[in-house]
């Protein structure tokens, strides 16, 4: 007895051949599982091949439907790379997806062919097979999702980097440009990288040019407060500048206290400041 | 008993602290620090915080009190070396040091002793 009469639907995966093959690239072209401007239909079918094959040695390793189970691991790997690679080319949930869907119709019609005239059996192996299916279908769009999320998060943390350089104007000056909305996650970067400078630098002036800040509301202003307040405590001053008009109507109109900090409407402003800080503090300690 | 030492410069007396900081240390450094500033009429007191990592509310409030003591005591205070995790976490504590002054190093400390 072969594993195709205890089983027709392993046994159309195990005997499979290239008319499987042919008849799936021909759904998937007729599908949206083929976009033609974004891969190559050799490219498609060598794909096609390699899974055909992963499920006839899925299909070998044991009649299970389980597709979480050690005889899909290739399976699975292989959906895994494919879903990750189409995110990357640009094809849409549902073109990805389709790339498992379209085996269906195929396989149904093996299985008809196989199985005959037998409704009954018919019908629970068409059940087995639209399970199975089904579950490969989800884990790839699944699969897809999370590598566009990895994109997503990869792409969050550079931004963040990217967002906050502390710069050396001068000998004893650092500046701070502000660029997008600040959180309490950015302000934390924010917050530590300019004390971190500070330190290595020896700066005692630091000007946080907020002119790239779309907006300032009360938790924004208070950010920046702790932020000043943190560098005062390490021994630095502050300066804000780059305050564009409608800001400081907002400012004043939040009720917002910036209590002593030096603000200027411009960083030319502010860096003139810094230098005559930083030459009354030379002549002082000077004489 | 450990202590912190107390160091006489001219007019100013320099406190170095380099063990972790607990409560009843705090305590005994306010009291040494209050009598030697009356012992030795010093103009200002130098605090180098710059090998202390940790530091809680308690902490904080000391070197706050500290320095507003040796301010009825006719001395400035003047904070320096303080890390940037430290600075964080008293400004998310809520402690501002508001009447303490702060610089970056030794150096810049006493160069603002010198000038106020």
């Amino acid at each position: 007895m072969n594993a195709k009469a205890v089983n027709p639907l392993f046994g159309v995966l195990q005997t499979q051949d290239d008319s499987l093959l042919d008849a799936w690239m021909k759904a998937q072209t007729g599908s949206m599982a083929s976009r033609k401007d974004l891969i190559k239909e050799s490219e498609l079918r060598e794909q096609s091949r390699k899974f055909l094959a992963a499920l006839r040695a899925a299909a070998e390793k044991g009649g299970s439907t389980d597709i979480y189970g050690a005889a899909w691991d290739e399976a699975r790997d292989f959906l895994k790379s494919i879903s990750a690679s189409r995110a990357q080319q640009g094809f849409t949930p549902t073109e990805t997806a389709m790339f498992v869907f379209s085996l269906k119709e195929p396989v149904f019609e093996q299985l008809r062919k196989d199985v005959g005239d037998n409704a009954k059996s018919l019908a629970s192996e068409l059940w087995q097979a639209t399970t199975l299916f089904d579950r490969l279908g989800l884990y790839t769009t699944e699969a897809y999702q999370q590598s566009r999320n990895d994109v997503i998060g990869r792409q969050q943390s550079e931004l963040l980097e990217l967002s906050t350089p502390v710069v050396q104007l001068w000998d004893g000056i650092l500046a701070l440009p502000l660029v997008g909305t600040l959180d309490s996650s950015r302000t934390q970067v924010v917050m530590e990288s300019l004390l971190q400078r500070i330190v290595d630098t020896g700066s005692e002036i630091a000007i946080i040019d907020i002119t790239g800040v779309p907006t300032v509301d009360t938790l924004v202003a208070q950010h920046l407060m702790k932020t000043i307040a943190a560098t005062r405590l390490m021994g630095a001053d502050c300066i804000i500048s780059g305050i564009r008009p409608q800001i400081a109507q907002t400012i004043v109109h939040l009720g917002v206290d910036l209590g002593e900090v030096t603000t200027k409407a411009t960083l030319a402003d502010a860096l003139a400041t810094a230098l005559k800080r930083l030459q009354k503090t030379a002549t002082s300690s000077a004489t | 008993m450990d202590r912190i030492p107390i160091l006489k410069m001219g007019p100013y007396l320099l406190v170095t602290i380099q063990v972790d900081m607990h409560d009843e240390l705090a305590l005994t450094l306010q009291d040494d620090l209050t009598n030697r500033i009356t012992a030795t009429r010093a103009k200002g007191v130098l605090i180098d915080i710059s090998s202390l990592d940790v530091v809680d509310s308690f902490i904080g409030r000391m070197i706050a009190n500290i320095s507003a003591m040796a301010r009825v005591l006719d001395a400035r205070t003047v904070v320096v070396g303080m890390l940037p995790s430290v600075a964080i976490t008293l400004v998310e504590l809520g402690l501002h040091l508001d009447g303490v002054l702060t610089a970056l190093n030794v150096e810049k400390g006493m160069a603002l002793l010198q000038r106020a």
